[in-house]
């Protein structure tokens, strides 16, 4: 059914419609419409979840875990310090491998405080062991939030979806809702909390058996991409719509040398640039964790020269995308731009002023 | 016909072989509490001595489904698995406990939350007065003048400065049902009142009394004794604030505090001047309790 | 790779048991069974849960603590020297 909807809504409507069983709340602009639609559907009937209302973003991760370790499907949303808040909850969750699945609406993170995009706050969080995958439009919020569950189900690490604060997730696009109840089934948790098996969760693990544990979670981790991919692969069988393989996704690519790679929304802007310029191509991550080494090299074989646009710092040192990129392809031209921070929007010109810039050393800032 | 022992279930479902100190007051509590909640019960534990001695991989000392999540977030964590149970339609008895730092300190706001939603889950918060676990350090819960490894009785400052913190007030003013105070030295009306908690339909709070020898300094033998003197010298009040009501239970032949204070190494240093400022200090807590008691209805009940 | 369950869950309930803290003590209790009321108090009482419903101690677990012998009303318990 086609609809026009914020992509806030979006994500909405895939929490209802994978029957999301707990929804823990906290509100904190962006993310906001996310949990106010998910809470007008409950209020009125449409969907049957329960909520907590959760008096900080710690407890409300915290809450998200507690339902989904009793086997509960959870969800919640967050984003900047919202998320930095819960960051503790966020390793719990990865640890104890809750298949909790959270949105983010990207925003900056403090100090100053700032409402509006960038992806400081998921990629101060990459580390934490959740699946991060960053989506484009409204379109892909829904298709991917639902996937989400599955993905997390089935590999039992959390998934974040992360779509841009405002600039995507407060812009109403048109979409296609899916009746998704049998793509994504019922959670039937491995290991939950239940007196009639009763299990440990969150043991102290001694120096002579923590490296173990956390071997296997950075094998699953790894291993996850196969999963993401799979999903993806049997969504897009059933509801005629992908992106890419489900980690990356190429536009204009074929025959070219030069080659912007960059994430979310922005993607869009460098999608119409590309058509203009006709001398690049775009690579979009849509898959940052697990990171998608072979596919991307994969793709960038005959491409010579690449520009990256992160919208993140790691303050002295060179940021995440391009650092991540550049370890993936070490002969390639790379050059690091940063852009689109606190919201400063990425225009038709900041895309062309990296691709312009492909070449340059050092840290190229474009404001 | 479960078989009883002195009022109490004979079947333990917290389990010799685990690592607590010899002659570990919440150890005792741990084992009260889960006779009174029985098998179908899920634990929330938080970080702390309790939660450390009881799981350490790959043993378990817990016969129940538990989950220990971090520090300050018990309460939060089971506020989701109360909500996971009541969408399953499920029923389940939910114990969330916590030491003193865990529920006076850094979990008073999941706490607070927790209580203010009125998610049905009885919160144990055993009470040995400080970080027992990571080495006897301060909590807004550790008395007055007590010595702890951040409030030493140092030349200048003599052991920690605040009183105790009144949490079971603070719980009771948020409006529950039921809250109580009780002791290791009676495990009976520990196990009574936790069962009280667990009837409750919304939030229950147990503050338990429970002594900890590594961090009191006195011998391993003496936790009854010494949890049995603290209610004796009206240190420890034992009451129950039920639908808004204060039920203390009275002390016949009260002690002198110092027949408490003299049995333990924390206290230690003190001089007659500040055994004096003690003595003062519980007989007010003291008389204040008693004209609370007959003023009625004190707390409003709003849960 | 040495083998450890996902997430390190532990699915043995009690599991505890095969830890033995009887190791630990220096001091044991030794009951006089003639002299021994019945009345159940070592069991209340007992953190590591060494008594059983027959008041028979299970050295495997006691620490020694003595708390046993303390609440024995009539003092039917003796703390001895752990001989090693």
């Amino acid at each position: 059914m086609k609809i026009i909807l914020e992509a806030s809504q979006a994500v909405a409507e895939a929490v209802k419609a994978c029957n999301v069983e707990v929804v823990s709340i906290y509100p904190i602009t962006p993310q906001t419409h996310i949990v106010e639609t998910v809470a007008d559907f409950i209020d009125n009937g449409e969907m049957n979840a329960e909520v907590i209302y959760a008096e900080s973003e710690h407890s409300m991760f915290s809450a998200a875990a507690g339902a989904s370790a009793a086997g509960a499907r959870s969800f919640t949303a967050s984003s900047s310090q919202g998320l930095a808040l819960g960051f503790e909850i966020l390793g719990m969750i990865s640890g104890m491998r809750l298949p909790v699945v959270a949105a983010v609406a990207n925003r900056a993170l403090s100090s100053p405080i700032n409402i509006w995009n960038d992806h400081s706050d998921t990629m101060s969080i990459k580390d934490a062991g959740w699946i991060q995958l960053y989506v484009e439009s409204a379109q892909e919020a829904f298709d991917t939030t639902v996937q989400a569950f599955k993905i997390a189900e089935e590999t039992l690490i959390p998934v974040m979806v992360c779509l841009d604060g405002f600039t995507l997730s407060h812009v109403t696009e048109p979409l296609e809702l899916e009746n998704v109840s049998s793509f994504v089934g019922k959670y039937k948790g491995k290991y939950i909390l239940d007196p009639k098996k009763p299990l440990l969760m969150g043991p102290v693990a001694t120096p002579a058996s923590y490296m173990e544990i956390k071997e296997v979670q950075q094998k699953d981790m790894l291993d996850s991409k196969k999963v993401v991919k799979k999903i993806h692969e049997e969504y897009k069988k059933k509801y005629k719509r992908g992106y890419g393989d489900g980690l990356i996704e190429i536009y204009n690519l074929k025959g070219k040398k030069k080659a912007l790679i960059l994430m979310g929304s922005a993607v869009g802007t460098a999608r119409v640039v590309s058509d203009e310029e006709k001398d690049f191509g775009v690579i979009k991550l849509k898959c940052f964790r697990p990171f998608p080494e072979e596919e991307l090299k994969k793709i960038c074989k005959d491409i010579e020269e690449i520009a990256v646009i992160d919208r993140s710092l790691s303050f002295g040192q060179d940021s995440a995308v391009y650092t991540e990129v550049k370890k993936c392809l070490p002969d390639k031209k790379i050059s690091s731009f940063i852009g689109g921070l606190g919201g400063r929007d990425i225009t038709k010109k900041t895309i062309k002023d990296a691709v312009k810039q492909i070449g340059k050393g050092g840290q190229i800032w474009l404001k | 016909m479960a078989k009883m022992i002195l009022g109490l279930p004979e079947e333990e479902l917290f389990c010799s072989g685990h690592t607590s100190c010899a002659g570990c007051g919440p150890a005792l509590a741990m084992r009260y509490a889960l006779k009174a909640a029985g098998k179908n019960t899920v634990v929330v534990q938080a970080t702390g001595c309790m939660e450390v001695v009881s799981s350490a991989y790959p043993l378990s000392a817990w016969k129940v489904p538990w989950i220990h999540g971090t520090f300050e977030n018990a309460p939060a964590i089971a506020s989701g698995i109360e909500r996971a149970y009541k969408s399953k339609g499920k029923k389940v008895n939910i114990l969330a406990i916590g030491g003193d730092g865990a529920t006076f300190d850094i979990g008073l706001g999941a706490l607070s939350g927790m209580i203010e939603r009125g998610h049905k889950v009885c919160y144990i918060c055993y009470d040995n007065e400080a970080y027992m676990n990571t080495g006897k350090q301060r909590s807004s819960a550790s008395p007055l003048l007590a010595n702890t490894t951040t409030t030493p009785f140092g030349k200048k400052i003599h052991g920690k400065q605040e009183p105790k913190k009144p949490l079971p007030f603070i719980v009771a003013a948020h409006g529950v049902k039921y809250v109580a105070t009780a002791s290791i030295a009676n495990p009976q009306d520990f196990y009574n009142k936790v069962k009280k908690g667990l009837a409750v339909d919304g939030p229950s709070f147990i503050h338990v009394f429970a002594p900890c020898q590594f961090g009191w300094k006195f011998p391993t033998d003496k936790t009854i004794a010494i949890t049995e003197q603290a209610i004796k010298s009206c240190v420890a009040p034992i009451y129950e604030i039920e639908n808004g009501f204060l039920k203390l239970n009275k002390i016949e032949n009260k002690s002198k505090i110092n027949d408490y204070l003299k049995m333990q190494g924390r206290y230690k240093h003190l001089n007659k001047e500040e055994i004096s400022e003690l003595q003062q200090f519980v007989d007010d807590r003291w008389k204040f309790l008693m004209e609370l008691e007959t003023k009625g209805k004190v707390f409003d009940v709003v849960q | 790779m040495k083998k450890v369950k996902i997430a390190g869950i532990v699915d043995e309930p009690g599991s505890t048991v095969k830890n033995k803290t009887g190791g630990w003590r220096t001091k044991k209790p030794v009951r006089d069974v003639k002299k021994c009321i019945k009345c159940m108090k070592c069991w209340l009482f007992c953190p590591d849960i060494c008594i059983d419903e027959n008041i028979i101690t299970d050295y495997d677990y006691c620490k020694g603590c003595g708390i046993c012998a303390e609440v024995c009303p009539v003092k039917c318990i003796k703390m001895e020297d752990e001989e090693k």
